[in-house]
């Protein structure tokens, strides 16, 4: 707790600092690629029932996905904090390595914690993670992947808080984290906001966003909330199909309860036991979901729907042919949301979509699910 | 009076430190925990607490997590936990349960104090429910007189040991340093200094729990405590056993060890 008081306390001082926010605004255009571009995406559109949908570029920014945005302003804090060592939890690695390049940007120690089973899936960022200067530990326990490393960078935090920062990922975790996240990547919808009104002359009808945790979507959303107009709109790993069980849709399928000190939704059992979930997204394969995430679907200002695996990897395929962009699996989610809203609205209808991360990552998985490797190249 | 405040006040009476021992549910079987539980009180605890198995045991290291995990795969459900209480209580040791949040936050906070009394648990320990969030709880245990054991630690500020020893009933839960269960050989220095701040705050029993292995540290915490939690040490004694039988006649010893340790300590 004092930890969290301590952190909280420096947060909202950084965040009222005018001297903090220059740094961060920075680093963030000096050295992030800030403002990420705003694309029209008429091929993509043409698929989408004729509307016109608009990307966020957020696959765009330095390291390849929202993530840096997030990363630059904790690395920031726990320099303001005195603490010379962060430590991340990472799922994809996407996470991990924008934590591993803001320390090596402001010369801090690194160490990351990733599930042995995630560290196999995406042996390339564990690699990118260690170029970069950060060790990167394997976490045996539980089911191997995003929320045993979770645990396990909490169970470190607990004995190294006093040269620690813990720069959680995502919109989850005890106070400030779910705040503090959500402020940090706000500049998303900010920026996209004020690009869609010059480019559509209006609001867009509805944006649509990937949800694990949740942060590129509120990151996305939040800036949309005093606008009644538009529908915000989750789009959660569906897995193999919610009948399965195999999947990770937290507010579709879930019900409330505490993890990670936090009151959300999660996937647990009869017994209160938190669920293994499945997903082809490495990074949406988490049994929680950020608070602000369950409140907004609370009060019916969000929506939620899941996207299985099959939708996500159509959803790719169409955009990497249709555009000549080829997303993170994570994206690609909220890509197949688009394809099921754009029909609803008709041609008139103005879609923005948050394209959260580039799918460099992803080429191993997705050439598997094609068959596009080796002799077996043909297109699927 | 709880039966927990009872035990504290007796050791006192003895001018000796509380021993409390912990044992998870489900580890190596029911029926075996429960047995491992009895064994270690009649070897000379003084409380017992009966964990109850968590998917995500964030407070835990390795030796703990794996009983955990092997409890788990092996299908003990809440319900067994309720079942365990029971037997060891009926052997005549006050039985608390140290549970993570979530499982009574599902069963449903009201029931599962109902449910607890019913088979003559004394109460909680909660390492991840913090005081500001217990309301519901301190109610159901205010209405089923059930003990409720909040945590401090090391890096608590007088303000927070103030607000948690307000909640607290039977005794509080001092961690003995900046960490989780079962990784280090040894206590704190921070322990005995956390003791006496919290002493200024409370007339509560302070026990003092992460990092005692063997009868010459229970002396050491009993020195300063008014007791000594040991939880890890007992689970490897089961997680090395070759059998039931084995394991039963480990953990005997070494609650018998610890029971002479509480007894040598030279109090303050």
């Amino acid at each position: 707790m004092s930890a969290l008081d301590e952190l909280t306390a420096a947060y909202e001082e950084a965040r009222a600092d005018p001297g903090f926010q220059a740094e961060l605004a920075a680093l963030l255009t000096g050295y992030a690629g800030r403002p990420t571009l705003l694309t029209e995406a008429p091929r993509f559109a043409a698929q989408a029932g004729g509307c016109r949908v608009f990307l966020k570029r957020e696959d765009m920014a330095h390291t390849g996905s929202h993530k840096i945005n997030n990363v630059l302003g904790q690395a920031l804090l726990t320099r303001r904090l005195g603490k010379s060592r962060v430590i991340a939890e990472t799922g994809a690695g996407q996470h991990g390595v924008a934590t591993a390049t803001a320390c090596a940007l402001l010369g801090l120690d690194c160490v990351v914690y990733m599930g042995e089973e995630d560290t196999r899936r995406q042996a390339l960022n564990v690699a990118r993670m260690r170029m970069l200067g950060a060790e990167v530990v394997p976490v045996t326990t539980g089911s191997r992947t995003l929320k045993d490393a979770m645990n396990e960078a909490f169970r470190n935090w607990v004995s190294t808080v006093e040269t620690t920062h813990y720069c959680i990922g995502s919109v989850g975790g005890p106070h400030p984290f779910p705040v503090m996240v959500r402020d940090f990547q706000r500049v998303i919808g900010v920026e996209a906001r004020e690009q869609v009104l010059q480019a559509a002359g209006r609001l867009p009808d509805a944006v649509i966003a990937c949800v694990g945790g949740g942060s590129n979507a509120i990151g996305v959303f939040h800036a949309f909330i005093p606008d009644p107009e538009v529908a915000l709109i989750g789009c959660e790993a569906g897995g193999d199909g919610l009948a399965t069980g195999r999947h990770a849709a937290t507010l579709t399928a879930g019900s409330a309860g505490v993890l990670h000190g936090m009151r959300t939704f999660l996937l647990q059992d009869d017994d209160g036991q938190t669920l293994e979930t499945h997903s082809i997204s490495a990074g949406l394969d988490y049994p929680g979901v950020g608070p602000e995430h369950a409140w907004l679907q609370e009060t019916g200002r969000a929506s939620y729907r899941a996207i299985t695996d099959a939708q996500a990897m159509s959803a790719f395929s169409v955009l990497c042919r249709t555009e000549g962009i080829i997303p993170a699996i994570e994206s690609a989610h909220a890509l197949a949301g688009a394809l099921q809203v754009g029909p609803e609205l008709g041609r008139d209808g103005v879609l923005l979509v948050n394209l959260s991360g580039r799918g460099d990552k992803d080429v191993d998985i997705a050439a598997r699910w094609f068959g596009h490797l080796g002799d077996s190249g043909a297109a699927r | 009076m709880s039966l927990v405040s009872a035990a504290f006040e007796k050791a006192a009476a003895e001018n000796r430190a509380a021993l409390v021992g912990y044992l998870p549910a489900g580890f190596p079987s029911v029926d075996g925990a429960a047995r491992a539980a009895i064994a270690i009180a009649e070897a000379g605890a003084d409380v017992i607490e009966i964990g109850l198995p968590y998917s995500d045991p964030l407070m835990d290291g390795p030796v703990i997590q794996e009983a955990v995990h092997r409890a788990l795969t092996g299908g003990t459900h809440v319900a067994d936990v309720l079942t365990t209480v029971q037997a060891v209580a009926r052997a005549g040791v006050p039985v608390l349960v140290m549970t993570y949040w979530n499982p009574v936050d599902h069963y449903g906070v009201a029931a599962f104090a109902r449910d607890l009394a019913a088979v003559c648990g004394s109460g909680l320990i909660t390492p991840d429910l913090t005081p500001e969030e217990a309301g519901p709880w301190l109610a159901a245990a205010d209405s089923r007189g059930l003990d409720r054991v909040f945590l401090v630690a090391p890096s608590s500020s007088r303000q927070r040991i103030e607000l948690v020893t307000s909640v607290c009933s039977g005794f509080v839960y001092a961690a003995s340093l900046m960490g989780i269960t079962g990784t280090r050989d040894a206590v704190g220095s921070q322990a005995a200094e956390l003791v006496s701040r919290v002493r200024d705050c409370t007339s509560l029993p302070v026990a003092v729990g992460l990092g005692v292995r063997d009868g010459a540290q229970a002396a050491e915490v009993a020195g300063f405590a008014d007791g000594v939690i040991v939880g890890s040490a007992f689970v490897q004694r089961l997680l090395a056993a070759p059998d039931a039988a084995a394991g039963l006649t480990a953990v005997r010893s070494l609650a018998g060890e610890l029971a002479a340790g509480v007894r040598a300590g030279q109090r303050r």
